[in-house]
């Protein structure tokens, strides 16, 4: 983990710039005119400006969302980030349109260490994004790109309803159009590193993309060989799958980083609420300590009560 | 105008205080770096509560968000008594204002050896006595009761010459005579409301959502009741009372003011907007100045009048 990158202290109002649907998620995007760039990993606690409590008096706390793209402008850093409609907070911010408000705290927590802060052998990564997870990494895989570390990209989906987010990864058949056009405004522009399609393998359980079954299936094959330990694995996705990895990894000494998720009120370790349990007994605060943990820091991925 | 407020020996800049267990100002020092410091949003930071040994906290989940909301049962989760004095507190010794430690033990022993140990400490301005947290079982049973709250500040009031506010329960009938006990105790002042005993259920099962069972409701689903609470609180005693419950703007901060609270704080409001404290304290101000301004309006009208009206 690198030195953090400090929040400014408070929450900004910033402006929707780009909202659209992808597969059955959802990117929405926001121009902060006053924060830093985030790191990869890192997250944010978001709110809509208008209608965040309506009629039902829910949402009420802010939710919080991993940066799955980050672009400095002339106008301050946009921001993406991937959602999927799963209850009252998620139903707003999917629904929110270009010109809305949004605010933001942060960006908070923990980002991802490079391949040799995590092991001394571990020269090259594997990602490993599941479902909604795969945002995280989205912004990784081009950091890693930009360092020039080898990497492969497994994403696994449960059917075709749940999934989406692919063109972050720089390599559906449009962003491929887009990037001829030219640069404008706000719109992904300034210079990107361009990752190759070929080195993202899917992995669906309906099999309507890639193998079908779990993506830890594509990755128990890719650390069957004697060089497993020659890269760093960075999972993002359900519990189950962060506990498959962190199983897997535990088993062949491979040195692994999981992008957690917790139900969070504040975001900056005020509350307490977010904890996860810790191998040597206790727990965390996800969003002070996380929310990228290293998989040998914790008892257990799986957790109960995500999701209301 | 002043702003300041006193509780005996602490001295507070303006009236707004945060809640205890609604903000880690060493965790939001790492978060937002020295602009913490710079822009502090409190007059006084009041701690999380500690305890003689550590504790975990409970398991998660430990929220569970309500309308205008949120229902927690955290636990307690600290490092004690020692890790407290030699990890937490010379990092709180470095904010800009004083600092108020929020104690909790299951009994007089236990609370003398905080009070005696936290108390002699030059870094710490007064003590928050927790006897008001819903979460864990003896907590429930000093605040419930204003026999036991006299027979705890009997105990501890002796040990220490600094400041001592008596955190109330609201899960009570009668918070007053609580109050009372505390006054008569020898407490400097009394703070409340602390949460709302409340539970949420898991819709998959006939099982509570939460890992500890039950919880506390806090946020503006509570301010009404807060509010009558320190209405009646304030009635009774003489002593400051520090009110809290929902509180999120300057005008809510006005209606406890009114209620008879000399100081507020500001809670769950800070987990939407971290410098909600400072926002409070500023439209606080400007309430206040506004309403001065109309009231010296209103005595140079009627002057006016009555001078145009008398006869030498």
């Amino acid at each position: 983990m690198s030195e953090r990158i400090v929040a400014p202290f408070g929450r900004r109002l910033c402006e929707v710039t780009d909202a659209r649907d992808s597969g059955g998620y959802r990117v929405f995007s926001a121009l902060d005119a006053g924060g830093p760039e985030p790191r990869a990993g890192q997250f944010y606690m978001v709110a809509a400006d208008r209608e965040w409590g309506g009629a039902g008096g829910r949402p009420y706390l802010s939710r919080a969302f991993a940066a799955a793209g980050a672009e400095a402008g002339r106008r301050g850093v946009r921001i993406d980030f991937l959602a999927e409609a799963v209850g009252p907070g998620t139903d707003r911010l999917t629904a929110l349109e270009p010109g809305d408000g949004l605010w933001i705290v942060g960006p908070l927590g923990r980002s991802f260490s490079p391949p040799g802060e995590l092991s001394a052998d571990a020269a090259g990564a594997i990602l490993v994004g599941g479902g909604i997870g795969v945002a995280t990494l989205a912004i990784w895989r081009r950091a890693l790109a930009a360092a020039g570390v080898a990497t492969r990209t497994l994403l696994g989906f449960r059917d075709r309803r749940h999934s989406g987010g692919l063109e972050l990864f720089d390599c559906s058949p449009e962003r491929e159009a887009e990037q001829g056009e030219g640069v404008a405004g706000n719109r992904y522009s300034g210079p990107r590193a361009k990752v190759a399609c070929d080195s993202i393998r899917l992995a669906s359980e309906d099999g309507h993309a890639g193998h079908q079954g779990y993506v830890t299936d594509l990755l128990a094959v890719m650390l069957e060989g004697d060089d497993a330990a020659s890269a760093a694995v960075y999972a993002c996705g359900p519990p189950a799958m962060l506990e498959a990895v962190r199983e897997l990894c535990g088993a062949r000494g491979v040195a692994a980083e999981l992008a957690m998720e917790a139900p969070m009120a504040c975001g900056f370790g005020a509350c307490f609420g977010c904890a996860v349990p810790l191998a040597e007994g206790g727990f965390m605060r996800l969003c002070v300590d996380g929310p990228v943990v290293n998989a040998v820091e914790i008892e257990t991925a799986i957790r109960v009560g995500v999701g209301h | 105008m002043s702003l300041t407020v006193d509780i005996g020996t602490l001295h507070l800049e303006h009236p707004v205080l945060n809640g205890s267990g609604t903000f880690d100002a060493i965790a939001a020092r790492r978060a937002f770096g020295d602009e913490l410091h710079e822009r502090f949003p409190f007059a006084a930071f009041v701690s999380k509560t500690i305890t003689p040994e550590p504790r975990a906290g409970n398991p998660p989940p430990r929220l569970y968000e309500t309308p205008a909301g949120l229902i927690n049962s955290i636990g307690l989760p600290n490092k004690g008594l020692d890790g407290f004095l030699a990890a937490d507190l010379p990092l709180l010794a470095e904010l800009p204002v004083p600092l108020v430690v929020s104690v909790m033990a299951t009994s007089h022993d236990g609370f003398a050896r905080l009070v005696a140990a936290v108390g002699e400490r030059p870094e710490v301005g007064a003590l928050e006595l927790n006897v008001s947290c819903p979460n864990v079982e003896s907590g429930l049973v000093v605040g419930e009761r204003p026999d036991e709250t006299l027979a705890l500040l009997e105990a501890v009031r002796p040990l220490t010459e600094r400041p001592l506010i008596v955190k109330l329960t609201p899960n009570v009938a009668d918070p007053a005579a609580v109050a009372l006990a505390a006054e008569t105790g020898g407490a400097d002042a009394v703070s409340l409301i602390n949460t709302i005993k409340a539970s949420a259920s898991d819709p998959l099962g006939a099982r509570p959502w939460l890992g500890g069972g039950s919880g506390g409701l806090s946020g503006p689903a509570i301010r009404a009741i807060a509010l009558e609470q320190v209405r009646r609180v304030a009635a009774a005693v003489a002593i400051p009372v520090i009110g809290m419950g929902g509180i999120e703007t300057g005008a809510d901060a006005l209606a406890f003011v009114d209620a008879g609270a000399s100081a507020v704080a500001v809670g769950t409001a800070s987990f939407r907007d971290p410098t909600a404290g400072a926002r409070v304290r500023d439209e606080l101000a400007a309430a206040l100045a506004a309403r001065r301004s109309a009231d010296a309006d209103r005595i140079a009208a009627q002057r006016s009048t009555t001078a145009g009206s008398t006869s030498t």
